[in-house]
């Protein structure tokens, strides 16, 4: 039985600057909290989310039953891995969003017109600056932990760059240092198909009353394939035929893997924004702390602080462990507190939100080094 | 062999305030006795699943990586010693790990089983492979893939141009220096590259 959870929405009237030089005059930030911020506000641990999830880290929406449970619940809780009867969490929604945060589908209060395609481009950098006005607005000077997944560990490898002295521990969880090609070509299919819905009115498809649902269940699809592995794939699909018998066409669905993945398309289509895909999956590629040091990693790390803890799965080819290893030879190379674990588990990349044995008891035990190194647990105020 | 005893015993060869690597560091207990004991620092390296937890667990930073992938992952001489304490006897690769242990360190540690200990030689004469306590395995179900003596290692140190700084014997957490690819279960090197 889960918690309720309950969002929250803080405002920021200042504006942020951005990495591409335009600025955000005002936003908002929709983010839950779970757990008690202790006495000395040293027991916050910030959750950062992937491409297609939100703040709803964990737990269930008064009312809604199971049917809205937190994408992390399995990691995140009472008595979880990461313990919220120890730490106070945060899960916060990212700019550009559309699950809360200020982002495209808002009004841009200049034009007071919808944003649309002139919600300016944001980098993993961006985002990490906006949390930290959260975090410091929260009353917290340093994060006992950041973690992330994907995405989101792109952006606890970037906190500990931009914020050396703010974040005590890093957890990076089936990550990367950068996009690779074969990486930035699979963002970029699932762009075009978006961009290529005659719905999608250059980005303004709100003015019309449409959505660009072609282009985002295409997007979806491509994107699933590549958070599988084959092994899964062929497991859960094989060769199944949705019918008893083949009926020779070419359009409906034939296999089973078809009508799964049309599935999983029509579901995001109905509840993802087209121009925030395209934001985010532009965040996924732009990211690159090492460009700024000639393309050396071990220099663009030179400057964290923080202990890290950091995650690959084996039969993610998305992320692959090849990946992960660069940041943790980044690190050693740096002399910083790392611990790195290989998980031999055989989901593919979407093993980071899954209960593998190994990982769930590897981060749990990750989770309570932290909290015995701090003596102030439970001392609530 | 007492497992404590063996740890402190080898833990004397490490100098105080070394960054170590630990090559197959088990569930950490050598690094942590390390950090606890002479004020150390550093990484294990390990491949199971169980002693990378066991690791967290006792607050050893510990890599999961296959030592038979090699160490690219560890820069020339970035750690005071590397040690490979009952890992040689494992790898495929042993002649190149032995070489990458001096490249990435500037002290390597090397302890592993001594086939020329006297109860081995026995057994053999006998016609049977050894089963000891240090060797408590089977033929057929034995992890370790390579089974070499005391005198083996200096050979094959010498054929790669290695210098050892020390040799010797231990035999229930003692060191054993006369005769020790006969008297001793276990044999220790300290080389370095020249």
């Amino acid at each position: 039985m889960s918690f309720i959870a309950i969002p929250q929405i803080m405002h920021f009237a200042e504006p942020l600057l951005l990495s591409s030089g335009e600025s955000l005059e005002q936003y908002h930030l929709t983010y839950e909290t779970y757990g008690e911020l202790n006495k000395n506000k040293d027991n916050a641990v910030l959750i950062c989310h992937a491409l297609n999830a939100s703040h709803h880290v964990a737990g269930v929406y008064a009312g809604d039953g199971s049917d809205n449970v937190g994408w992390w619940d399995s990691m995140i809780g009472p008595n979880k891995p990461v313990d919220t009867n120890k730490f106070f969490v945060i899960g916060v929604n990212n700019l550009g969003s559309c699950f809360g945060s200020t982002g495209p589908m808002h009004v841009n209060p200049k034009t007071q017109k919808v944003w649309g395609a002139d919600f300016p481009v944001l980098t993993v950098e961006d985002w990490v600056h906006s949390q930290e006005r959260l975090i410091s607005a929260l009353g917290i000077n340093r994060l006992t932990a950041v973690m992330g997944g994907s995405l989101g560990g792109m952006q606890a490898l970037s906190w500990s760059i931009e914020f050396p002295d703010r974040v005590a521990h890093a957890v990076v969880i089936a990550s990367a240092p950068n996009l690779n090609a074969e990486n930035i070509a699979f963002n970029e299919v699932a762009r075009r198909a978006i961009v290529n819905d005659p719905d999608f009115h250059g980005g303004h498809f709100y003015e019309y009353g449409v959505v660009p649902k072609r282009g985002l269940k295409i997007a979806r699809m491509v994107g699933h394939i590549t958070y599988l592995s084959d092994d899964v794939m062929n497991s859960k699909f094989g060769r199944s035929l949705k019918n008893e018998e083949i009926q020779f066409s070419t359009q409906n669905v034939e296999f089973q893997i078809e009508s799964y993945l049309r599935y999983q398309g029509e579901k995001f289509s109905e509840y993802f924004d087209a121009n925030t895909y395209l934001l985010i999956t532009r965040a996924l590629d732009y990211f690159d702390p090492a460009k700024a040091h000639n393309n050396n990693l071990t220099r663009a790390l030179e400057k964290t602080k923080a202990n890290f803890l950091v995650v690959s799965f084996k039969t993610d080819w998305r992320f692959s462990p090849t990946r992960s290893r660069e940041i943790v030879k980044a690190l050693i190379d740096n002399k910083r507190a790392v611990t790195y674990a290989e998980i031999d588990a055989p989901h593919g990349h979407d093993a980071f939100l899954l209960e593998d044995e190994r990982y769930i008891s590897l981060v749990r035990a990750y989770f309570e080094g932290i909290s015995k190194k701090i003596t102030w647990v439970g001392e609530y105020e | 062999m007492n497992k404590q005893a063996f740890i402190e015993c080898i833990a004397q060869l490490i100098p105080e305030n070394s960054r170590v690597l630990d090559l197959g560091c088990g569930d950490g207990s050598l690094l942590s006795y390390l950090q606890t004991h002479r004020n150390c620092t550093g990484y294990g390296v390990e491949i199971d699943d169980k002693n990378v937890l066991a690791c967290v667990q006792t607050d050893v930073q510990v890599v999961q990586l296959n030592l038979d992938e090699g160490l690219k992952m560890f820069a020339d001489q970035s750690f005071d010693v590397v040690l490979q304490i009952d890992t040689l006897q494992h790898l495929r690769n042993a002649e190149t790990m032995l070489l990458e242990t001096i490249r990435v360190g500037r002290l390597g540690i090397v302890a592993f089983p001594n086939f020329g200990h006297w109860p081995n030689r026995l057994s053999i004469l006998g016609g049977r492979m050894p089963v000891t306590k240090r060797l408590p395995y089977q033929w057929y179900d034995t992890p370790n893939i390579r089974v070499g003596t005391f005198a083996d290692f200096g050979e094959l140190a010498n054929k790669n141009n290695i210098r050892i700084l020390d040799s010797f014997g231990i035999k229930e957490a003692e060191q054993v220096r006369l005769w020790p690819n006969l008297m001793a279960p276990t044999a220790v090197f300290k080389i370095e590259k020249i």
